[in-house]
């Protein structure tokens, strides 16, 4: 089996032409490959498509919603669609379809800052780990054995019930406290895999400093695992902030999340099902779109493919 | 055959000059023919085995390199031949300050270079470089050719300046037989003997005197090794190279070598000139490697004897007393259990002028012709004719008429 | 004949396009006889290996035409049980690198058992017994005691021997080794390749020996097929192809190589690369990289030309390389 890969591969190496006499080709390095790839992958143009327009109106909503989510109007409660408001509206008497648009901006900011949070602390960590070893990675992958023990809604429960605040940041923090063993083993995995190529030695050998050799060759080569890793941790991260919301401890009223909506609607679930419709529709089709696209990017970035 | 390198020029003859009497001088242990460059004294290197995560203890000790002594000469090449696991690969890291020795010294021009660090060592580096064995991981797949080559300046700034940097990796580049074009490509638009040549030009950038080349060309297509080695070969006369040269490959390291060092489980058993190991090997262990290479000549079937070992080697965390070879070896006896053989010339050999009177680590060494002398065996491309009738006086037969064969019937007292 | 194979065409369909890894292939292994197949990386010489054993991957590979004749039945129009039958049972396998090749979470033995219990329906501990046994006939030391052990438990060279053993449990009709000994060192290189040859004597079977190492071919082989960009540019038998080579990469490839018994002078070297297999040159294939080359080489791909009986070569000047040596 591994015979038919290694004669496969073989062909893949053999460059343009021997020496010289070959098509002149414009030189092009692993991550423009892995963009060309990408570009041709409709599972990647769509859940692009998706997350732009998604970003697009979290940073101006009122671009396609014209309406207040908090101008409410007890006495519509629960009515169905009607002409301005094409999904009706929630037991409050609030515009589902105003409050939807709305919702974005909080799931996509959770989301993104929370992964960034979370890229960036586990990186960093579980990167130096691997690449220094010794005691401190140690320390590091039994703090990471024992944060993996920590069921995620128990502790955003306990964690999140004593905080007072309606804002995003309580949320984002929880999810990067939790998060970033998961992508610092990742990491460090990759780190100590690319650590070990000879390249590495090479540069060693040549009298390359640590920050030399840690960010011109680990870094650039144990990045791949990380970003993909991140990117479906992303869609996740949405579908948890909505969960602890839908819980009473994540995001809290006055502030718009469709974890929010879609728990003061399951009461009404059997007379106005559309109010749980849209908010839920509308996570499903984020976190969806963000999960697509990480398994986009790691089919680009697989090496095992080049 | 390249553009000009008279910037080089000077080295060129230094390389030669220094070359020349080693061909003809005595190896054994220091060459002859001026102040070895590099000097290697009593080299370990112990992996300690641990268990444990977070406190580990030590349950024994890996001994990868176990007592290592050899000399370098400027411009000569020392090739290391042994099995898998002997140490050859952790010697080579060693000598490029990759791996710290757990005891021992390694000096270069008499300064021992082993407990340097900081700026210090920097300066060293730039003199001692490496070739590495896989021209596939031995390159960074994100970097262009240019930016591998051009890495060495970046980090020794001194040697060139910004400026003239970019013509110097074309330089390399056309020295090592690429087109200086190349220099924005990435390393997987290149086959393997290309990429094999980037990791030579890198080895090259700093004008070192020593390149330690770990099995340089065994992961290279048959038709592309001869390609680099013959590369090797006009580099170390164009710049006066001296080469470490590390190979499982016995017939490559005769082709390459000016003298031969033979390991065996983290020692060197046996080291001298290339015609005194290939032709007049005394230790039992090289006679049976240099007996156990398949020759591509199907008529040396009769003309060969082969010794076929029996058994693995033993593991370098529990090695053997004594001799390590004894447990696979047709002649050992209780000494071989009890004395560790040093490497010296044999006491039988001591007093003669024959060439296979040099270190030889055994107690019983003797001399074993298992290589056919050449001219015996035919080579395409060839006159073939006569060797016919010459072969038929089997191996067995002197034809080296110099130095004659030295049985131990040369022992008689001066 | 044991095993013929037939003008075997084989491609992989890659993104960069296809590439033709077997154009071609004619050769025939009888009864007994070793057959080394000879080439560099990218020459065919394993495709076509897998495309007899039928363990090629489909996609990306496709075969594109030929046959593959063994006992006289086109193996490439049977169907796929009848074909895994064959497998195994008539013809074998050993791979170089068996480390990989073998399970790592059961033992030797139960590997080894695991082919009586499944094609000769023997209970486990008779099938136990048999493991032993084999592992006794590689010459495995204290087979007995060894025989719950699990592959990495064993050294490079021993890993091989089981290999050996499992690829003759079942006393096939043909073996396919695939650069066996590549991995190991000459010292067990040496044993290695004697066990192969002393078994293969003994069961009188077929031997497709696989290498890009002509000195380990030259004591074993019977004849020799020399492959190059998924062709067969030279077949003759072991004696003469080493004495005086018909081909220009056989003769290039024979004095690139150093020899133990010569020091110094450059060597030979066969300039430029092995071809792309996307992009095969037109005509001969070797015609780049040859000295001999001519106009005609590269316009037409050269027919294999019977140079002597029993000895073929596919260059317009066969005569010419034979006689300037």
């Amino acid at each position: 089996m591994d015979l038919a890969l290694e004669e496969g591969t073989t062909l893949e190496r053999t460059p343009g032409g021997p020496e010289g006499t070959g098509p002149a080709e414009k030189p092009h390095s692993l991550w423009s490959d892995a963009w060309r790839d990408l570009r041709r992958n409709p599972v990647f143009l769509i859940s692009s498509l998706v997350i732009l327009f998604l970003v697009i109106i979290s940073i101006w909503p009122s671009l396609i919603a014209d309406q207040d989510p908090l101008n409410c109007n007890l006495g519509k409660a629960q009515e169905g669609s009607q002409p301005g408001h094409p999904f009706g509206f929630d037991g409050q008497g609030c515009d589902v379809y105003t409050r939807t648009v709305y919702g974005a901006r909080n799931s996509v900011t959770v989301g993104v800052c929370a992964t960034l949070g979370v890229t960036l602390l586990g990186g960093v960590l579980g990167g130096l780990a691997g690449f220094f070893g010794g005691w401190w990675d140690s320390v590091l992958s039994r703090i990471t054995d024992v944060f993996f023990g920590i069921p995620v809604v128990l502790g955003g429960l306990v964690f999140l019930s004593v905080v007072v605040s309606s804002t995003v940041w309580p949320v984002i923090g929880f999810i990067v406290l939790l998060g970033w063993p998961q992508v610092a083993r990742i990491a460090r995995g990759s780190v100590i895999t690319a650590k070990q190529n000879d390249y590495v030695q090479a540069a060693r050998a040549l009298g390359a400093s640590n920050t030399r050799m840690m960010l011109r060759h680990v870094a650039p080569n144990a990045v791949a695992p990380v970003i993909v890793v991140a990117t479906i941790a992303l869609g996740t991260y949405i579908s948890l902030e909505a969960t602890l919301s839908f819980l009473g401890v994540g995001l809290k009223p006055p502030a718009v999340s469709w974890g929010i909506d879609i728990s003061a609607a399951s009461q009404y679930i059997r007379n106005a099902p559309h109010m749980l419709l849209w908010p839920a529709g509308a996570l499903a089709v984020t976190v969806l779109a963000f999960i697509m696209l990480g398994d986009a990017v790691r089919d680009a970035l697989d090496p095992k493919l080049r | 055959m390249h553009a000009d390198h008279s910037g080089r020029e000077e080295a060129r003859e230094e390389g030669e000059k220094a070359r020349a009497p080693l061909a003809t001088s005595r190896a054994g242990s220091a060459a002859a023919g001026g102040e070895p460059i590099l000097e290697v004294r009593d080299l370990v290197k112990h992996y300690p085995l641990t268990q444990g995560i977070v406190i580990k203890k030590q349950i024994g000790t890996v001994k990868a390199v176990d007592g290592v002594s050899f000399d370098l000469a400027a411009g000569e090449t020392l090739g290391i031949v042994g099995e898998s696991g002997c140490g050859k690969s952790t010697v080579a890291k060693m000598l490029v300050h990759l791996e710290q020795p757990t005891a021992g010294a390694i000096k270069y021009k008499g300064e021992d270079i082993t407990r340097l660090s900081g700026r210090a060592l920097k300066a060293v580096r730039r003199n001692i470089q490496m070739v590495f064995q896989d021209p596939y991981t031995s390159l960074n797949p994100r970097m262009t050719v240019g930016d591998i080559i051009g890495e060495p300046y970046e980090i020794h700034p001194e040697v060139a300046p910004k400026g003239e940097r970019r013509r110097k990796v074309q330089d390399l580049l056309d020295v090592v037989g690429l087109n200086p074009e190349y220099i924005n490509r990435y390393p997987h638009q290149f086959s393997g003997g290309q990429r094999q040549r980037i990791g030579i030009a890198r080895g090259l950038a700093l004008n070192p005197e020593i390149i330690v080349a770990d099995e340089p060309v065994s992961a290279l297509d048959v038709s592309v090794q001869a390609q680099v080695v013959n590369l090797l070969d006009r580099l170390q006369a164009e710049f006066g190279l001296a080469y470490v040269f590390i190979a499982h490959d016995l017939s490559i390291v005769r082709h390459i070598s000016d003298r031969v060092g033979v390991m065996y489980l983290g020692r060197i058993v046996e080291i001298g000139s290339d015609e005194q190991i290939y032709e007049h090997p005394t230790h039992p262990y090289t006679q049976a490697l240099l007996s156990a290479v398949p020759v591509p000549d199907p008529a040396a079937r009769e003309h060969r004897e082969r010794i076929i070992l029996h058994g693995d080697v033993p593991s370098p965390a529990n090695p053997p007393s004594g001799c390590r070879f004894r447990t696979r070896c047709w002649k050992a006896q209780e000494r071989c259990e009890l004395e560790v053989p040093l490497l010296a010339v044999p006491a039988v050999f001591r007093l003669t002028e024959s060439p296979a009177g040099h270190d030889s680590a055994c107690h019983f060494a003797e001399e074993k012709q298992v290589v056919p002398p050449e001219g015996l065996l035919e080579m395409p491309g060839e006159t073939a004719g006569e060797t016919e009738t010459e072969a038929e006086g089997g191996p067995s037969q002197d034809v080296d008429g110099e130095n004659g064969p030295a049985p131990s019937g040369s022992t008689r007292a001066g | 004949m044991l095993l013929e194979v037939r003008d075997l065409h084989v491609e992989f369909h890659t993104r960069e396009g296809v590439a033709k890894a077997v154009n071609g292939v004619n050769y025939s292994v009888a009864e007994g006889e070793t057959l080394a197949v000879l080439g560099e990386s990218g020459s065919g010489k394993s495709v076509t290996a897998q495309a007899v054993m039928g363990i090629l991957d489909m996609p990306p590979g496709k075969i594109g035409g030929g046959e593959i004749l063994f006992k006289g039945r086109d193996l490439l129009k049977m169907k796929k049980d009848e074909r895994r039958k064959i497998r195994g049972q008539e013809m074998a396998m050993i791979f170089q690198d068996a480390l990989s090749s073998l399970n790592p979470v059961l033992s030797v033995g139960e590997q080894l058992g695991e082919m009586f219990v499944v094609h000769r329906g023997m209970s486990h501990k008779d099938a136990k017994l048999k493991a032993v046994e084999l592992m006794d006939r590689v010459r495995i030391p204290a087979a007995k005691e060894r025989v719950g052990n699990y592959p990495h438990q064993f050294s490079g060279g021993m890993r091989q021997r089981i290999m050996i053993a499992m690829a003759m449990a079942l006393e096939p009709s043909l073996i396919i080794a695939d650069e066996p000994t590549t991995a190991l060192d000459v010292t067990v290189q040496a044993q290695v390749m004697d066990l192969l040859a002393e078994l293969q004597r003994e069961l009188n079977m077929g031997l497709i020996l696989i290498t890009h190492d002509l000195g380990v071919v030259a004591d074993v082989a019977d004849k020799i097929a020399v492959m190059y960009a998924g062709r067969i540019v030279e077949s003759a038998p072991v004696h003469e192809i080493y004495r005086a080579p018909a081909h220009p990469y056989t003769k290039g490839l024979l004095r690139s190589i150093p020899r133990l018994d010569q020091k110094g002078r450059e060597l030979y070297a066969i300039k430029g690369l092995p071809p792309n297999l996307l992009h095969i040159p037109p005509g001969c294939a070797f015609n780049p990289r040859c000295p001999m080359a001519q106009e005609i080489c590269r316009g037409e791909v050269p027919p294999l030309f019977e140079v002597a009986e029993h000895r073929e070569s596919a260059c317009y000047f066969w005569k010419e390389t034979l006689d300037a040596r």
